[in-house]
């Protein structure tokens, strides 16, 4: 069985695993966890996303 | 100011945690062998599950996006990196090997990408591991 991701939706789930694991790893309360794992999912996403235009214009 | 080490360690120093320095070598391992287990024994029950469901979805996926899986070698040192990467998975990478899964050579970008899954898998489940050691020896509640 295979799994045809967009590069999109390959982001977005590096980004989900990856912050889930970084909020509970890199702070102490239940809390500043869900906060930490909120601020990294936006950080990659955002990241993305300014790469992606950057890339975009770069091209042009 | 309080110190959840020294609370716990020397709170009352004639009776030390004798489970303590057993965790903290058998949390690690199996938090290693089974992403998120380090955890579980802990009874960090929400921790634990959502460690494993992160790090063995990032690691099946990569799987189906018929990511390469590095095997032990000498040669190239990004190889030796990758397989150090794949490595910190535990028992979900000896199981593929196991089961002979994983490509032999990437096709296509998002194969690479699988490729990347499953590295990033194996790294996020150090983290994972060294986590769990810290709550084993009570640096982490």
């Amino acid at each position: 069985m295979t799994v045809q991701l967009t590069h999109f939706s390959a982001a977005l789930v590096f980004a989900i695993a990856a912050s889930i694991v970084f909020g509970i790893t890199h702070r102490d309360t239940a809390r500043d966890m869900v906060r930490y794992g909120l601020y990294c999912f936006a950080m990659f996403i955002g990241g993305v996303i300014v790469a992606g235009w950057a890339m975009w214009l770069v091209r042009r | 100011m309080a110190n959840p080490t020294s609370a716990r360690v020397n709170s009352n120093p004639a009776k030390p945690v004798p489970s303590s320095s057993v965790m903290a070598v058998v949390a690690p391992a199996v938090g290693w062998f089974i992403p998120g287990a380090g955890h579980l024994i802990q009874r960090r029950w929400i921790r634990g599950l959502l460690l494993l469901i992160s790090i063995a979805t990032l690691f099946v996926l990569g799987l189906m996006m018929q990511g390469h899986i590095y095997k032990a070698n000498g040669g190239d040192i990004l190889d030796i990196l990758g397989f150090v990467g794949d490595l910190g998975t535990g028992g979900l990478y000896i199981a593929t090997l196991a089961m002979n899964g994983g490509q032999g050579a990437i096709a296509f970008a998002i194969a690479d990408y699988g490729t990347k899954f499953m590295i990033v898998a194996g790294l996020l489940n150090f983290i994972a591991v060294a986590d769990a050691y810290h709550i084993a020896i009570g640096k982490k509640l």
